[in-house]
């Protein structure tokens, strides 16, 4: 029988400290009956310092109080029980039900901080998941497997974008495997959640999206187990039923702001911009949870999306995650200005995974020299717009008008289609053919003389 | 080691704060002591003693220890067991095999899994070349193994142990921890030698005498090779933001260098970049022995989501390691990915300690671990009279992509080639985006008569020549990027067009194609000189008053852009004729010009 404390001595931010506990552990689960109101509130143990313990608490502790509060520690870590049943329902951030439906019941429970996968027993992702969208799987092809964040600033259209990828990625192929959407909203607006929610339903995928909630007025502390009991049932899903699961979870920046505001309260020692220092291995912590593994047919897909604070690449929250996730899709807001869709800022987006899943027998042959000339010249078009700005496009070489032309050409029909639009990874290409067709055969030193016969000729 | 009749002492937890906990009743614990802690029996090591009370770093996941529960000391450092079976193999940050970790738990990594190394009870076929009566010394040979395919292991005398044998084994198949050999001491002590030995990771291995080694690391990769070459037992550092190619580029050292042994560290990065390298490198043959990488290679996986307790010791296990074969006579080139990952982790179990931090919240002590441990690398003169070198390469990932952050600025005080790696570079696809204006290696003067005998008499001149027209390009473009291309003089466009040429045609190489993932000196050489070649052919032209739109032939220059795809690595013909059509290019333009 465990032990209950009634004293509470302290109370900061998410974290309240009790003292003269004996017998717990680190990690431990702990709940916290509020008697006033008769609720129920989680937490967990994250330090103990002799008879004394700070508990982190998941729930808002406005209220809590010495004397008004029954502390319970439950002997086991946080866990969540696990089954198919998962799918189709919706839970708040520490798996609890809010759909009005019935708990989960299974004899299966797993601790929700997961266990580092073995290097070796990883599979290296190699098959490619077409999206339909031009731009990411002509330059950054999605593999199934990766994990591939969204990088977005404010006010863009990244739930669209992801909302698209769900609807039009063929996750499942031929062969009858399964697919499955993990959702994580993190501190996200009603209005979010609604969107998302209305684009499963509308793609009639409902049944197979387990979704995981925490809203923009939740309490701050259950944004750091949202996305952990989202992976979890992500992991049994994938790892265990074999089913391909696509992990859609936003906005990690909410989600780190979590972080931050926990680590002040605990007085610990910031790193850049009061970020705490471990935040690079939390976050690994997270992203490392996606892959393929040897035993298993499943995958875990996984597209974070945040949002970057002043659209700042080189701030903590997608530094670090650039730094861990196997590539990113950067948003631009220029191209959204010009009321380009979807706005993917291709120079700095990168999925380090597809070297292995395109060319001949995945998409192509042609598709890494044509995804390098695509770039290589679109970088020209910077530099040429530049120069224009300076002395006038009247004032630019011939080639260079040229470079001007690609440019918007590019922009107006490669980059921009359509919300409901999906191309093949075929038409794309082709298209990125003619694209280059406008510029000058001698620009094109990234295509070798065969496919420039296979393909160019026929084109231009 | 006499393991078994330690007095083992028990301390009592009392604090846990993630990856750092505390314990009473220490005061006859030593610093630096391996324990195991808990119920569980994790392996931590004290890194701090105050009396009564002592604080340690735990090497695997804390969730679910008690205070109240034993800490037990080992009586010894944390230390590796270094023998034959660390080849072709990938151990974790304190060297547990993960394959052995595989077979235990076959996908997640459990803690309490005890202290597992390399293995024990495989028979490796020995060889004994001593014999009895014979004088052994600290470091020298007494037996030999042949650990894989390509590398032979040379079984040591240990560093503090010498004196005059009494006893060996016939040469047959043993287990790294049987005696093979015993000798007598000065005292009268009698030392059993054994294939294996054990040393404590954060104490460097003696050798006799630090030399320099005047031969580079041979790379295959031409920006390095030929621009800003490492020599053996050198150090370098490439920093670079996210997705600039730092990987990568450590990778394609790990392949296709000519060290004998490659340790490679993945310290804090990703779980399937070493998934990886355990696909791809028994694929790949190594030019030198014609047999597998693999052959060569030791992995120390520390990735982004394991304790980072064990992401700090996988630097010294790894540099280590690479003192063991040294010690050999071997030259050791070791990978750090990243080092940035390493000095975080200090940075962690720091605050963990409320030590007062210094910048950005890195220790003061974060210069003088970082020159200690490059200070591991060197050639030397070994204990046992022969000659070994560690090189080491580290990786450095700069916050914001920032190289004036604490870990770049101090790494570039303890290094000699620094290769920066260019975002914008990466963003327009130029690989490896090693950026050659901010780049140097400080070899250039030790290794020029190497480049001279081996490769050309005019090597180091040409190389030279070629970075200094790159300087002028990049003066030039900064002009060109106000007034635009045409008001520039004929020569000056001349300069901009080989520039280009030398950009995508020399420095950008693809890893991912064939001919050119590694590229011989004598080729990396020949392309080189055959683009000075249409260089001093174009300013003959303009010489005649010929135009750069004439002297710029399309087929020409696309025919150079192409020639590291072209040209095989094995028949450099193409390129003399590339040289012939360039004579006669300019011969009739030329004549059109002269009369
Ligand atoms: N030499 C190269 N050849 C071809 N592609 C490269 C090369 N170097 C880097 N890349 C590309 O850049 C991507 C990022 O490189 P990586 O080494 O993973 O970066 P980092 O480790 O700096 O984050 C790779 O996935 C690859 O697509
Ligand atoms: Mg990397």
């Amino acid at each position: 029988m465990k032990k209950e404390y009634l004293k509470i001595d302290k109370v900061v931010g998410p974290l309240i400290q009790v003292s003269e506990v004996d017998d717990v552990f680190y990690g431990e689960s702990v709940d916290i009956l509020d008697i006033s109101s008769g609720k129920i509130k989680k937490g967990k143990v994250i330090k103990i310092e002799a008879e004394n313990v700070v508990i982190q608490v998941f729930q808002n502790t406005t209220g809590l109080a010495a004397g008004n509060s029954i502390i319970k520690f439950t002997g086991e870590s946080f866990k969540l029980p696990m089954s198919l049943d998962l799918q189709g329902r919706i839970f708040n951030g520490i798996g609890e039900p809010i759909d009005n439906g019935s708990a989960i019941f299974s004899a299966i429970e797993a601790n929700i901080n997961g266990r580092p996968i073995n290097p070796m027993s990883r599979e290296y992702p190699r098959n490619y998941i077409q999206t339909g969208i031009s731009s990411i799987d002509t330059l950054a092809t999605l593999i199934r497997g990766q994990k591939l964040p969204i990088f977005s600033g404010n006010g863009l259209p990244h739930n669209e974008l992801a909302a698209q990828i769900v609807r039009q990625a063929q996750l499942g192929d031929n062969t009858g495997e399964e697919f499955g959407v993990v959702f994580a909203a993190i501190g996200v607006k009603h209005d979010d959640e609604k969107f998302f929610r209305k684009s499963f339903s509308e793609a009639n995928i409902m049944d197979h999206v387990v979704m995981f909630v925490n809203y923009a007025d939740d309490p701050i502390a259950e944004r750091i187990t949202t996305p952990r009991c989202a992976l979890t049932a992500a992991e049994y899903l994938a790892f265990e039923k074999n089913m391909h699961i696509l992990v859609v979870m936003t906005d990690m920046t909410s989600y780190c702001e979590a972080l931050r505001e926990i680590s002040s309260a605990r007085e610990e020692v910031p790193s850049r911009k009061g970020y705490p220092g471990y935040m690079y291995s939390d976050l690994a912590s997270l992203y490392e949870r996606a892959g393929m593994l040897k035993n298993s047919s499943g995958s875990i897909t996984f597209l974070p999306i945040l949002t970057m604070p002043n659209d700042d690449i080189t701030h903590p929250i997608p530094d670090l995650t650039g730094y861990i996730t196997e590539g990113q899709i950067v948003l631009g807001r220029d191209l959204f200005q010009q009321s380009i869709y979807p706005p993917v800022s291709i120079l700095p987006s990168l999925s380090r995974l597809m070297k292995d899943g395109i060319g001949e027998g995945f998409t192509r042959e042609d598709h890494a020299e044509v995804t390098n000339q695509l770039f290589a010249s679109y970088s020209k078009v910077q530099e040429v717009r530049d120069l224009s700005q300076i002395i006038g496009e009247e004032e630019l070489s011939p080639t260079d008008k040229k470079y001007m032309a690609f440019g918007r050409a590019f922009e107006a029909t490669f980059l921009n289609q359509g919300f409901d639009e999906s191309r093949s990874i075929i038409e794309s290409l082709d298209l990125g053919w003619r694209l280059l067709a406008i510029l000058p055969l001698t620009e094109l030193d990234r295509l070798s003389p065969e496919n420039i016969e296979k393909y160019f000729s026929k084109e231009s | 080691m006499a393991e078994q009749n330690i007095n083992r002492e028990t301390g009592i937890i009392y604090a846990i704060n993630g990856p750092v906990i505390k314990g009473k009743k220490m005061s006859s614990f030593k610093m630096r002591e391996m324990v195991t802690v808990g119920a569980k029996q994790l392996i931590g090591e004290v890194i701090v003693l105050e009396g009564d009370i002592g604080t340690i770093q735990v090497y695997e996941e804390t969730e679910g220890l008690k205070a109240g529960e034993v800490i037990i000391s080992t009586g010894q450092p944390l230390s590796l067991k270094l023998g034959p079976g660390l080849l072709k193999n990938m151990f974790d940050g304190i060297q547990r095999p993960l394959q052995k970790i595989q077979e235990l738990s076959p996908i997640f990594i459990p803690e309490g899994i005890g202290l597992l190394s390399i293995d024990e009870k495989k028979r490796w076929d020995t060889t004994i070349t001593v014999k009895p009566g014979d004088i052994l010394s600290a470091g020298s040979i007494f037996g030999l193994v042949q650990e894989t395919e390509v590398i032979e292991n040379r079984l040591l005398v240990p560093p503090n142990v010498s004196g005059t044998i009494v006893e060996i084994v016939e040469n047959g198949c043993y287990t790294i921890d049987d005696v093979l050999v015993k000798i007598r001491d000065e005292k009268d002590a009698i030392h059993e030698l054994k294939m294996a030995q054990v040393w404590p990771v954060r104490t460097p291995r003696p050798n006799a005498w630090r030399g320099e080694t005047l031969v580079p690391l041979v790379t295959g990769q031409r920006v390095i090779d030929i621009f800003f070459p490492i020599a053996k037992g050198g150090t370098a550092a490439i920093p670079g933001g996210f997705g600039t190619g730092k990987t990568m580029t450590q990778h394609q050292l790990a392949k296709w260098s000519d060290a004998d042994i490659i340790v490679y560290i993945g310290c804090g990065e990703r779980g399937n970049e070493m998934t990886e390298v355990i696909e791809d490198f028994p694929k790949l043959i190594d030019p030198q022995s014609g047999k597998s990488i693999m052959e060569r290679t030791v992995l120390i996986a520390n990735t982004s989501n394991m304790p980072v307790a064990a992401r700090e010791a996988s630097i010294y296990t790894g540099v280590t390691i690479a003192e063991y074969y040294r010690d050999m006579g071997y030259a050791v080139a070791l990978m750090a990915d990243s080092t940035s990952r390493w000095a975080e982790a200090l940075r962690e179990i720091s605050g963990r300690l409320e030590e007062m931090p210094a910048e950005e919240g890195y220790p003061a002590y974060l210069p003088s671990r970082i020159a200690e441990f490059y200070e591991r690398a060197g050639s030397v003169e070994t204990l046992g009279g022969g000659e070994g070198s560690i090189t080491i390469i580290g990786a450095v990932s700069p916050a914001g992509g920032d190289f004036s952050e604490p870990v770049t600025e101090n790494t570039k005080r303890f290094v000699n080639v620094f290769l920066a790696l260019d975002k914008s570079l990466a963003y327009a696809r130029h690989y490896p985006a090693i950026n050659w204006l901010e780049s140097y290696s400080g070899y250039i003067k030790i290794l020029t008569d190497w480049y001279e005998d081996n490769v050309a008499e005019d090597c180091i001149d040409l190389r030279n020549k070629m970075l200094e027209l790159l300087f002028q390009e990049n003066k030039l473009l900064e002009m060109v990027m106000l007034v635009g291309e045409d008001v520039l003089p004929d020569d000056q466009r001349w300069i901009l067009e080989i520039a280009k040429i030398i950009k995508v045609g020399y420095l950008q190489q693809n890893a991912y194609n064939k001919e050119d993932t590694y590229v011989p000196l004598k080729k990396q050489y020949a392309m080189l000189k055959a683009i000075e070649y249409l260089y001093e052919k174009g300013r003959e032209g303009l010489k005649l008053g010929i135009p750069t739109s004439q002297l710029k032939n399309a087929d020409i220059f696309s025919e150079f852009i192409k020639m590291k795809y072209t040209v095989p690595n094995d028949d450099l013909s193409g390129i003399d004729r590339l040289k012939e059509e360039i004579d006669s290019f300019y011969e009739t333009l030329f004549e059109r010009y002269t009369n």
